[in-house]
């Protein structure tokens, strides 16, 4: 199966400013794993130590949200398109303003 | 640095005014220079905020927003090139939160702008752009130019 992964600008950096990549698999999974091989690190920003999807990252196949499917275990079909899309948040609430103080240079 | 069009700034100050005393967010559209850290932002797009329960502080950018406009950014020839987000009654410098979320999403993101705007019952008062360099929010500069492709 010939997955095409499309990749968010910031992660651009891992994919040598591929905007999409092409990779094999049968599962979500797989399809991460064969982009890992082609394009090192980039699993790391989409799961974390257990293999799991970090919280803040979501993977869309096609259109569906795939954690309303069958997570990374969902089956793709040669032509999917897989999209690494950001849960971008944050807000005005200051919480500990001070650490932010203390790290900006 | 950050090049605004005029018109993308204009509808940037309309979207955090009516949203206002909520937080607005949307991403920014144009084109990231290859090897310059200098982002070139053709339109802004709103997209929804799915904070419901602490809108007047908090932000969650729509992924299914962000998947359909990044797909209209790249049918023509754009890129999304950041997000921005109002800030109701406060300064436009990262909270913890961003910082903390953006770390989380990205650890670095030396392509990728994050513009705040202060708004208050007047009208939108300030707005500044933060790239995050290692974990740590830093300012770039704002300039506002037309965009020509």
């Amino acid at each position: 199966m010939s997955v095409t992964v499309k990749i968010p600008t910031p992660l651009r950096p891992l994919t040598r400013g591929r905007d999409s990549v092409q990779v094999a698999g049968a599962t979500a999974r797989q399809v991460l794993e064969s982009l890992e091989k082609e394009c090192a690190g980039i699993r790391a920003r989409v799961c974390d130590e257990r293999g799991e999807m970090r919280r803040f990252v979501n993977l869309f196949l096609n259109d569906e949200d795939i954690r309303h499917l069958q997570g990374l275990d969902t089956l793709v079909k040669d032509g999917d398109i897989l999209s690494i899309v950001p849960a971008i948040a944050g807000g005005a609430e200051a919480g500990s303003a001070n650490s932010l103080r203390g790290k900006q240079g | 640095m950050l090049i605004l069009d005029p018109e993308a700034e204009n509808a940037m100050r309309d979207h955090t005014e009516s949203g206002y005393p909520h937080e607005v967010c949307g991403l920014l559209l144009g084109r990231c220079d290859a090897g310059s850290e200098m982002r070139r932002v053709a339109e802004a797009r709103p997209a929804a905020n799915l904070n419901l329960e602490r809108a007047a502080d908090r932000y969650e950018l729509s992924p299914a927003d962000f998947l359909r406009i990044e797909r209209e950014a790249r049918s023509r020839e754009l890129e999304v090139v950041g997000v921005y987000h109002s800030h109701p009654d406060h300064p436009s410098r990262p909270s913890e939160t961003d910082r903390l979320r953006a770390e989380e999403i990205w650890q670095s993101s030396e392509s990728w702008s994050y513009l705040i705007l202060e708004v208050a019952s007047g009208g939108m008062a300030s707005r500044r752009s933060w790239v995050l360099k290692q974990g740590i929010f830093a300012e770039e500069e704002i300039q506002v130019l037309p965009f020509r492709r």
